[in-house]
């Protein structure tokens, strides 16, 4: 099997993994992510215990990935750097919460409702499909002075 | 004020997470990619050569997800409270938010996180307390 094939492969395993994850631990349902950021009524932590699995796992295998040049099947890495804290990092954080306070779906646990067929998670990821084609296509605007790419 | 205890399993969220843990371990070893969903499904929207069928191939698996781990297990059912007009708005800010602030939970709040990234863990306590405050506002200002 070619690598581009192992790759291809691993991501599509990543994936069903993944939305495991977020349907096991109950995450693929609003209900629960905002009785979580419900801190002044009656508080489910899940969220808490699920990031805590997620990061024994994680931590370690991005400190190993983080020392290598070339992944297992020979890919590039592409870990982006740990950079310092910038104005759009807050901001998009911010705007990112006030939406996710809104709905309780941030963009994995939709991906996951949507492909479980509920209606309503198909809304929330085109109007969010919409939100990302806005920024993507504001980032292209073109400025005087600057080339456009 | 008070846990909801009724509603919270530690065993299942720990396995849960241990199982998203594994998926980012997996990508990042296998493909040197970080498995941020905003991050991988925003890519898609400016397609560089060898970039595309990867990405595409991680969303497929997680919009499949539920059909595979019902051949295992049922699928809990998910209760979504918002109007449509609100999942709108909030899809739109969403994908505003996670684009611009170049990361989501799991971009920012579990992979960048586990690094330690100044900028990640700036962004996770923006969108946590962005969202807190958001859900205090609508279920105990406006509704109260």
């Amino acid at each position: 099997m070619s690598r581009a094939v192992v790759r291809i492969a691993a991501a599509l395993l990543a994936g069903l993994v993944f939305g495991s994850g977020l349907i096991v631990s109950g995450m693929a349902n609003p209900a629960k992510v905002l009785g979580f950021l419900d801190v002044a009524g009656n508080w489910n932590p899940t969220l808490a215990f699920v990031m805590v699995g997620a990061l024994l796992v994680a931590a370690p295998a991005l400190a190993l990935a983080g020392r290598r040049s070339r992944s297992y099947a020979g890919a590039d890495m592409q870990l982006p750097a740990r950079g310092p804290v910038d104005r759009a990092v807050v901001i998009g954080g911010l705007v990112f919460g006030v939406g996710w306070g809104l709905a309780g779906f941030c963009p994995g646990p939709a991906f996951v409702a949507a492909g479980a067929g509920v209606g309503k998670a198909l809304v929330f990821v085109a109007a969010m499909g919409c939100g990302m084609a806005v920024v993507e296509l504001w980032r292209r605007r073109p400025v005087p002075g600057r080339a456009v790419a | 004020m008070g846990v909801d205890l009724a509603a919270f399993n530690p065993w299942s969220a720990l396995a849960g997470g241990l199982l998203i843990g594994t998926a980012v371990a997996m990508l990042a070893l296998v493909n040197g990619r970080i498995a941020g969903i905003s991050g991988i499904a925003g890519g898609l929207l400016h397609p560089q050569a060898g970039q595309w069928s990867w990405r595409a191939a991680f969303l497929a698996g997680l919009v499949g997800a539920p059909l595979a781990y019902s051949r295992l297990a049922g699928v809990p059912a998910v209760r979504i409270d918002a109007s449509t007009l609100q999942l709108v708005l909030a899809g739109l800010l969403v994908g505003i938010g996670t684009r611009y602030g170049s990361g989501c939970t799991s971009g920012h709040g579990v992979c960048g996180v586990a690094r330690a990234s100044p900028r990640s863990i700036a962004a996770t306590i923006a969108f946590m307390g962005a969202g807190m405050v958001t859900v205090f506002v609508l279920r105990h200002v406006v509704q109260a």
